[in-house]
C-alpha cells in the first residue's frame, strides 16, 4: 500500500505553516508524528492536495511547569510524556495512560497532539485531557485561540480546530492540593485499541473532602466522553465507597458504546463502570497519600 | 523530491516522490532489503529501522520525513566484519526460527540496550511488544537480547580494567 500522490512540504517557521493552512484550508493536512494519518493516507481514507510537515518547526516539543500549568508541546511525543517521572504525583493519570498507547515503536513517533487532533474515539488522550480538565493552544493566520478540552470533541475524528489552524501546545492547570490519578484500559492484546478505558483524576481539598474530580470515557462514544454527572456528584463530598459507587454508576450511564467485535454494548457499559470505580478509588488513595 | 539523510554511516542523497514510504525507500531504492514488510499496516515491527536510535516503523513514515536523520538498518549493525553484540546473541541463544521478524526484533533490542543496559525480562517483552514473531520464538529471542546486555556489561567491565 502507499498513498495517493499530495505535494508535500516542511516549513522551518510556524508562521510558513499558518500561512500555507490558511491558503489551502481543507485541501491540507498537517503531518506530525504521522501514526495515525500515515495508515489512512495508505488506506486512501484521506487523499489531502498538500501536506504540510510541522516535523522542522521549533519549538512545538517539551513539557514544562509554569504559572500552575504543566505544558506539553503539541509535537511532544508519547514516548516522552512515559519518561517524564517529574510528573507522578501531580498528574499520574498521564503517566499511567502513556505507556498503554499503541506500542512502543509508535509512541516513539506518535505525538499528543496529533492524536488529540486526531480524534479517534478510541484514541487514548482525547478520555485524559477531558479528565484533568486540559486546554488546547491553537494557532492560525488570524490569531490564537484556547479551546477547553470539554466540547473539543465533537463526534468521531471531528473536532473544534478549524482547518486553518494548527495546535501548539496542551496546558494542563494544576493546583496546589493533593492529587491522584489513573488511567485503566481494556484491551484484546497489547497495542490495540482500547475496548474501554477511562480517566480519573482528583483532586482532594485541605479537609480531606473531594476539590475537583474529573473522569474520561474513552471508546464507549462516538467521541471521547466527560462523565459531567459522576464528577459533579463527587465534589465536595467527603470520599467513601458508597460515593464512589454512585459515581461510577452514573459514569456508566455516560458510556454510549456500541458492540463491536471487542463486546457487546451491555459489556462495554459495565466495564467503564468498574473501571471508573477502581480507578477513582485508586486515585483517591494516591491523593491521601499525596504531599500538598 | 531531493532527500538527503545518512542511512548505517553512509550520507545518502535520493530523489524520490514524497508519497514513497521508507521501507520501499530503503528496500527498492537502495538495494537493502534486510528491512522486511510484514503486515504493511503498523503492526507487526517487521520494517522496525531505528530513526536517530529510536525504533520506529518504517512502512508509517514518509521519505522526506527522513531529512537530515540519521537511519540505522539490520545491514547498519556489524562494524568491519564484527558481529554487533546483539546480532552474537541471536546467534548464540538461536533467537530466530524462520527469521522474517528477526532484523526488527534485533533493531529493537539494541536500541532496548542502550537505553536500559540491564532489562530485566519484563522489560524486555514490554520493549518487544510492537514486534510480532509468528513463529511464536519469544523464549529464545527474549534470551538472546539477555545474552547482548550481559556481553556488553562484561565489555564494559573489562574496559574499565
Amino acid at each position: 500500500m502507499f498513498p495517493a500522490a499530495f505535494d508535500y512540504t516542511a516549513p522551518g517557521a510556524l508562521d510558513e505553516v499558518l500561512s500555507l493552512l490558511s491558503q489551502h484550508g481543507d485541501d491540507a493536512k498537517v503531518l506530525a508524528g504521522g501514526q495515525s494519518l500515515i495508515p489512512l493516507l495508505k488506506l486512501r481514507f484521506a487523499a489531502p492536495v498538500i501536506l504540510v510537515d510541522i516535523g522542522r518547526v521549533d519549538g512545538l516539543e517539551g513539557i514544562r511547569r509554569e504559572n500552575g500549568h504543566v505544558r506539553i508541546g503539541a509535537r511532544t511525543r508519547h514516548r516522552d510524556v512515559e519518561s517524564a517521572t517529574e510528573l507522578r504525583g501531580t498528574l499520574d493519570v498521564l503517566l499511567d495512560a502513556a505507556p498503554l498507547i499503541s506500542d512502543p515503536l509508535i509512541r516513539n513517533m506518535g505525538t499528543v497532539g496529533g492524536s488529540i487532533c486526531h480524534a479517534d474515539p478510541a484514541g487514548d488522550w482525547g478520555a485524559v485531557m477531558l479528565a484533568v480538565g486540559a486546554e488546547f493552544v491553537v494557532k492560525s493566520a488570524s490569531g490564537e485561540r484556547v479551546l477547553p478540552a470539554a466540547g473539543f470533541f465533537e463526534g468521531p475524528f471531528t473536532t473544534g480546530l478549524r482547518s486553518d489552524e494548527v495546535m501548539t501546545e496542551i496546558r494542563i492547570p494544576v493546583g496546589s492540593g493533593r492529587s491522584g490519578g489513573t488511567y485503566l484500559k481494556l484491551e484484546r492484546k497489547v497495542g490495540d485499541f482500547a475496548s474501554v478505558a477511562t480517566a480519573v483524576h482528583v483532586v482532594l481539598g485541605g479537609d480531606g473532602r473531594i476539590a475537583a474530580a474529573g473522569i474520561g470515557l474513552c471508546a464507549v462514544g462516538a467521541h471521547s466522553i466527560k462523565a459531567t454527572a459522576a464528577e459533579a456528584a463527587l465534589v465536595g463530598q467527603a470520599p467513601s465507597d458508597e460515593l464512589i459507587a454512585e459515581a461510577a454508576r452514573l459514569a456508566g450511564d455516560a458510556a454510549e458504546p456500541k458492540a463491536d467485535i471487542r463486546g457487546s454494548a451491555e459489556y462495554k457499559r459495565d466495564v467503564a463502570r468498574v473501571f471508573v470505580q477502581r480507578g477513582l478509588h485508586t486515585a483517591i488513595n494516591r491523593a491521601q497519600g499525596a504531599t500538598a | 523530491m531531493k532527500v538527503t539523510f545518512e542511512i548505517n554511516g553512509a550520507e545518502k542523497s535520493v530523489d524520490v516522490e514524497a508519497r514513497t514510504l521508507v521501507v520501499d525507500l530503503i528496500r527498492t531504492k537502495l538495494g537493502m532489503t534486510g528491512t522486511h514488510i510484514g503486515c504493511d499496516t503498523s503492526n507487526c515491527g517487521a520494517c522496525t529501522v531505528l530513526l536517530d536510535g529510536r525504533p520506529v516503523k518504517s512502512c508509517t513514515l514518509l521519505a522526506p520525513m527522513l531529512e537530515g536523520r540519521k537511519v540505522t538498518t539490520v545491514e547498519g549493525l556489524a562494524q568491519g566484519g564484527k558481529l554487533d553484540a546483539i546480532q552474537e546473541g541471536f546467534h548464540a541463544e538461536h533467537g530466530l526460527q524462520c527469521g522474517f521478524c528477526t532484523p526488527g526484533m534485533m533493531l529493537v533490542g539494541k536500541a532496548l540496550i542502550e537505553a536500559n543496559p540491564h532489562p530485566t525480562e519484563d522489560e524486555i517483552r514490554w520493549g518487544i511488544s510492537g514486534n510480532i514473531c509468528r513463529c511464536t520464538g519469544y523464549m529464545n529471542i527474549v534470551k538472546a537480547i539477555q545474552h547482548a546486555a550481559a556481553a556488553n556489561a562484561a565489555e564494559n567491565v573489562a574496559g574499565v580494567a
